[in-house]
């Protein structure tokens, strides 16, 4: 029996011993936990003193590249602006050019026309006009005789007077156009064969309302297939001022002819 | 600035008129006109040009002869020369440039077309 207790008290000292032994393994493994608690608080402190200033600089980095960004895009969109309006003045600077060219030639075609009263030069100046500023290489001015009411043709380009038939007024494209003073103009050039009663373009010469002969074109310049913006213009300038210097030329010459058949009887009279 | 002489031959008075009122458009041009080609040889002689505009169709002599003596003459040899004509065949040209020309512009003259081209063949910049 003693010996039983014996051994009992034994295995419980034993127990006991390894339980104290687990109880100081414990309390070490504890220690140690809080030892790497602390070491780890220790460097998140550490990281968070040196990573500080760093997010500053990023944070301030960051918004210029913000400020860049937005300023970058303004320029882009001011660019962009500028290259429209630089697009529209070159648009304007070519339209003002158009224009500054047609002015240039109405000017010199309505002051050749009016710089003479020699009723031969203003139609040599209109066959000039019509050449050169126009394009046409067959063509003539037609002039009304108004007793035998038909356009007779006084003079041409690319063809002889002679060829070129007296229109009475009314007949055909040219007679109609006399007779209504409105322009004509073939509706497709393409494909168009010279024909002398059915010309491309009849202007009729007028005086206010008044038609005094009509321009008559039959075939432009191999290298003119259709009618600039600046024809049409010289087409209405032609229309009036061709009219009134040819007009005032002729009342001109008769004048002087008839001045000139005075003065010779006034000589004979008085001699 | 640099001032430039340009001749222009060319029989018709409306024509004539129309170039050099387009020319005058360019500063530093000093112009002087030629009825045809026997004119504009005259007024060639003794002078100095920078350009020679001329029509080809001309009484008397016409533009494609006046561009071929002119061509012949050392003094001129270099001297730009620009056609202004009606004449638009391929082998009017071809023949024009083959005798010395070296701008061939078709009419109706196009005003730019011509500013252009005298631009070009005198450098003025603008």
């Amino acid at each position: 029996m003693k010996e039983e207790e014996k051994n009992t008290v034994n295995r419980a000292e034993e127990f006991l011993q390894v339980f104290k032994k687990g109880a100081e393994f414990t309390q070490e493994l504890l220690k140690e936990n809080e030892r790497l608690r602390y070491q780890i608080f220790q460097l998140e402190e550490g990281s968070k003193k040196q990573s500080g200033p760093l997010s500053a600089d990023a944070e301030l980095l960051r918004r210029r590249v913000e400020e860049l960004e937005q300023e970058k895009k303004e320029i882009l969109e001011r660019v962009l602006r500028v290259e429209e309006e630089n697009d529209d003045f070159a648009q304007r600077y070519v339209e003002v050019e158009t224009q500054n060219n047609m002015l240039a030639n109405l000017y010199i075609a309505s002051f050749q026309l009016h710089s003479t009263l020699d009723h031969r030069e203003v139609l040599q100046i209109i066959t000039e006009i019509v050449i050169n500023l126009i394009g046409a290489e067959e063509f003539s001015v037609l002039v009304l005789d108004e007793k035998a009411r038909k356009l007779q043709a006084v003079a041409a380009e690319g063809l002889e007077l002679t060829e070129i038939p007296a229109v009475p007024v009314g007949e055909g494209i040219i007679g109609q156009a006399a007779k209504s003073g409105e322009s004509y103009f073939i509706d497709h050039m393409e494909g168009y064969v010279r024909d002398l009663s059915n010309p491309l373009v009849c202007i009729p010469l007028k005086i206010k309302d008044h038609v005094i002969g009509v321009l008559v074109i039959y075939q432009l310049l191999s290298q003119k297939d259709r009618f600039a913006d600046l024809d049409y213009e010289l087409f209405t300038l032609l229309a009036g001022h061709a009219a009134t210097a040819i007009f005032s030329s002729k009342l001109y010459s008769e004048s002087e002819r008839k001045l000139s058949t005075i003065q010779g009887f006034i000589d004979l009279m008085t001699k | 600035m640099n001032t430039y002489k340009v001749l222009v031959v060319e029989d018709s008075p409306t024509m004539r008129q129309l170039i050099v009122f387009a020319l005058k458009r360019l500063r530093g041009l000093t112009i002087v006109e030629a009825n045809d080609g026997v004119d504009g040889l005259k007024k060639l002689t003794g002078e100095k040009f920078d350009l020679i505009i001329t029509d080809i169709n001309m009484p008397i002599m016409n533009g494609l002869k006046l561009v071929s003596l002119v061509r012949h003459d050392p003094s001129y040899k270099l001297v730009p020369i620009v056609i202004v004509t009606t004449e638009g065949a391929e082998e009017d040209r071809e023949r024009a440039l083959a005798l010395g020309a070296n701008e061939y512009i078709t009419k109706p003259v196009q005003t730019t077309r011509l500013l252009e081209v005298t631009k070009r063949l005198l450098n003025l910049s603008g």
